[in-house]
């Protein structure tokens, strides 16, 4: 008996899925554990590998083609049976798991799959507290609810904070496309040809999530410019004794590395810019799970060191390595993206020389670091001399965090900063 | 319309389906020469004689077996128990033949009978006497139950029971047998399985039945007033059959129910109530449903501790509040 593999649900917030790749071909028979396929979700690229045996009998989608959860994506059974004629999938339900109808095995992502549970989760992996009504009325409105305050018992989000979300004037969605037609260039040669490329599961993300929290949050900003020469002088004599150590080969410190960890640091000592807005509670974290962004070609994800409170700069710095290399080849797990408390951004290789983030919620603050320029400075003797200056940017979710709180932590990371040394016990 | 009590109100629906079918009698313990233990049927013997108004032995199995009897041969009894209470010597009565009579004679015979008296709480007689069957009864398929809270109630339905050709069980209750309210004069019935609203409202739902739709009313005026919260209060008026549609209309209006009865909790008229709107109102619901019953003890004999085990005005506000927050 054929067998139709739906588009699986591999994230809880994932809707649609696109195939980027077939690594099989009509016709051709595959076992346990083959790889069928690389599914886009919102997230991430992952890999849908095959517990049902059998000959490939049909594929429905295209590599390329984007569809919504439960549609079939391939059939599976006997070599030579018939394909069967898929159903068209009813609209797909957010709490329907796709799991395909038989007593077979279904297919599996083979990255961690989270539960199918319907209602979105934080990215600290706690679960978002809904009521049915709330949520009903929100997949109305399209209104994202993991994104929404919630102030009923416990910050579950009920049927007026969504009510409220709707009403926001900065919340309405224009109906359709948004108009975005210009002239074209009057000597017929622009920098390049106008085209409208589809919005990738991932850049659909960013723009959900960042369109919420610039809704949402209320932003605050400060700067400190730091003195960036003993963290420069440092990191090149640990960078040459690594570059010497057999033991150690290949591991490299970059600057950020170190801004990771000395954020780490900063966050221990003012733990209360460690922290999340919960509606009705402030939630201070006890963990430092620290994400960083790192830019790919098509947008941008932000990867999360768990526990570097209590990882070492070496540790922090393999961590970072490694999930730098998942994010570039897309093979990044939702676990591997979520749950974090502070996010550290730096566009200083750019030599940008200081900018503002916005805030990657449900963390209360993010850092941006720019490039670290020599400037002129006023020493402690008065005198003018030669600075390598670094300015460091706060977005704070002013909810949680006040200014002073605020300053306080980047204060202690300006100290740490200024002081490295310090970071290495 | 005349204002009367609830007492006066089943009384004249007696009254006038005696008056109307020859075939209706009432039949009891105490009905004719004492006028009734709580005096629903005062008067009837003097008006209509020993032939429709019945005194019967002490014996709930024997004469609840004779009203089924009777009613079988096409006789309308109107069995009065002193409690309700007391239907429990009488169970298989009550229960399996004129429960199902009409199911197991294919269709042939019908066993129009109606039991009606008393059944409650809260009147200090301790737990022999004061208990609420009306979940019980009901979860057997073949029988109706109706528990009116209002005197225009208490006549609608006592009449409508009495012309319907299944056994209808009328639970009264003698803390409401004084209250009084408007009635017509003229003939009319309340429709068995059809609920009704007692007040409108947009914020909450408060689904009760008997006297706990009083209790309940009480408690809306009091949200109402000190918390600006606007109750809608859906009395029941018939457990079996439910109307299922008018409590969904309302939550779907209200988004946010608390159930509210004098039973017991465990398996209590709200525990199916609940699973009802859960299952079929599932995406309407805004919190958790509440519910407000008597504490889970046998009916307690101190005065005091009574009146606080059955559900009263602040506890149902308390619930709607938990429910509102």
């Amino acid at each position: 008996m054929a067998e139709i593999i739906d588009m699986p649900k591999l994230s809880d917030t994932m809707s649609v899925g696109t195939v980027v790749k077939w690594n099989i071909k009509e016709g051709q028979t595959v076992a346990f554990g083959d790889i069928l396929a690389e599914i886009e979700t919102d997230k991430a690229t992952m890999e849908l590998s095959c517990t049902v045996p059998g000959a490939i009998l049909k594929i429905y989608a295209d590599a390329g083609s984007q569809l919504p959860v439960g549609e079939p994506i391939c059939a599976i059974g006997k070599k030579g049976e018939a394909a069967p004629e898929p159903k068209k999938a009813a609209p797909p339900k957010a709490s329907a798991p796709a799991i395909p109808e038989s007593t077979g095995i279904p297919c599996i992502p083979e990255a961690p799959a989270s539960s199918s549970t319907p209602v979105a989760a934080q990215s600290d992996g706690s679960r978002t507290k809904v009521s049915p009504y709330a949520k009903r009325m929100a997949e109305k409105a399209a209104l994202n609810v993991a994104a929404l305050s919630g102030t009923g018992p416990g910050g579950r989000v009920v049927g007026r904070d969504v009510n409220a979300a709707a009403n926001a004037p900065v919340a309405a969605a224009p109906a359709g496309p948004i108009n975005v037609a210009v002239a074209p260039p009057a000597d017929g040669k622009g920098v390049q040809p106008d085209s409208d490329a589809p919005v990738s599961g991932m850049r659909a993300t960013i723009a959900r999530r960042l369109v919420e929290s610039k809704n949402t949050v209320p932003h605050f900003y400060l700067e400190v410019e730091v003195d960036a020469a003993p963290l420069l002088a440092l990191r090149e004599t640990l960078n040459k004794r690594l570059a010497e150590s057999s033991a150690e080969a290949g591991l490299k410190l970059s600057v950020n590395d170190f801004i990771l960890k000395a954020s780490a640091e900063a966050l221990r000592r003012v733990p209360a810019v460690n922290a999340s807005w919960a509606g009705t509670s402030i939630r201070q974290h006890s963990a430092v799970h620290l994400a960083f962004g790192v830019a790919l070609e098509d947008g941008l994800v932000t990867p999360v060191i768990r526990d570097a409170h209590s990882k070492s700069l070496r540790d922090i710095a393999v961590d970072a390595k490694g999930l730098i290399a998942k994010a570039r080849s897309k093979k990044l797990s939702p676990a591997e993206m979520s749950g974090s408390t502070f996010t550290v951004t730096n566009l200083g290789m750019y030599g940008v020389t200081g900018f503002y983030g916005i805030i990657n919620t449900p963390n209360a603050a993010i850092l941006s670091v720019g490039a670290t320029i020599k400037k002129p400075v006023v020493d402690a003797n008065d005198r003018v001399v030669i600075g390598q200056r670094m300015a460091i940017g706060l977005s704070g979710d002013h909810r949680v965090v006040d200014g002073a709180n605020g300053a306080q932590f980047l204060q202690a990371l300006k100290q740490i900063l200024e002081e490295p040394t310090l970071i290495l016990i | 319309m005349a204002v009367i009590s609830y007492r006066e109100a089943l009384r004249a629906a007696m009254r006038e389906e005696l008056k109307r079918d020859e075939n209706v009698v009432i039949m009891g313990e105490e009905v004719a020469q004492f006028n009734g233990a709580y005096k629903v049927t005062e008067g009837l013997l003097k008006e209509f004689g020993p032939k429709r108004v019945v005194d019967t032995p002490i014996s709930e199995a024997g004469f609840i077996g004779l009203g089924i009897g009777a009613s079988m041969l096409g006789i309308r009894p109107v069995m009065e128990l002193m409690f309700w209470s007391f239907s429990y010597v009488a169970f298989d009565q009550v229960v399996n033949n004129a429960g199902n009579i009409r199911y197991m004679s294919g269709g042939l015979i019908n066993c129009p009978i109606v039991i009606r008296g008393p059944a409650n709480g809260g009147t200090n007689v301790g737990a022999t006497h004061s208990h609420t069957p009306e979940a019980i009864l009901a979860s057997h398929p073949g029988i109706k139950v109706v528990c009116p809270a209002t005197p225009y109630d208490a006549k609608g339905l006592m009449k409508a029971a009495i012309r319907d050709n299944d056994p209808v069980y009328v639970m009264e209750n003698t803390i409401l047998y004084n209250d009084k309210g408007e009635v017509p004069d003229e003939d009319y019935i309340v429709p068995i399985g059809v609920a009704d609203i007692k007040r409108e409202g947009t914020d909450l739902t408060i689904v009760a039945h008997g006297r706990a739709v009083i209790t309940s009313l009480k408690a809306a005026e009091i949200l109402e007033k000190e918390h600006g919260v606007s109750v809608e209060v859906v009395d029941l008026r018939s457990i079996r059959p439910l109307d299922e549609e008018t409590i969904l209309a309302s939550v779907r209006k209200t988004h946010r129910a608390l159930l509210v009865e004098e039973n017991k909790p465990f398996c209590g008229v709200d525990a199916q109530i609940a699973y009802l709107i859960q299952a079929r109102a599932f995406d309407e619901l805004d919190a958790p449903i509440g519910r407000v019953s008597s504490i889970d003890a046998p009916q307690i004999y101190s005065k005091k501790l009574e009146d606080l085990q059955l559900p009263y005005p602040a506890r149902v506000v308390e619930a709607a509040l938990k429910i509102l927050a």
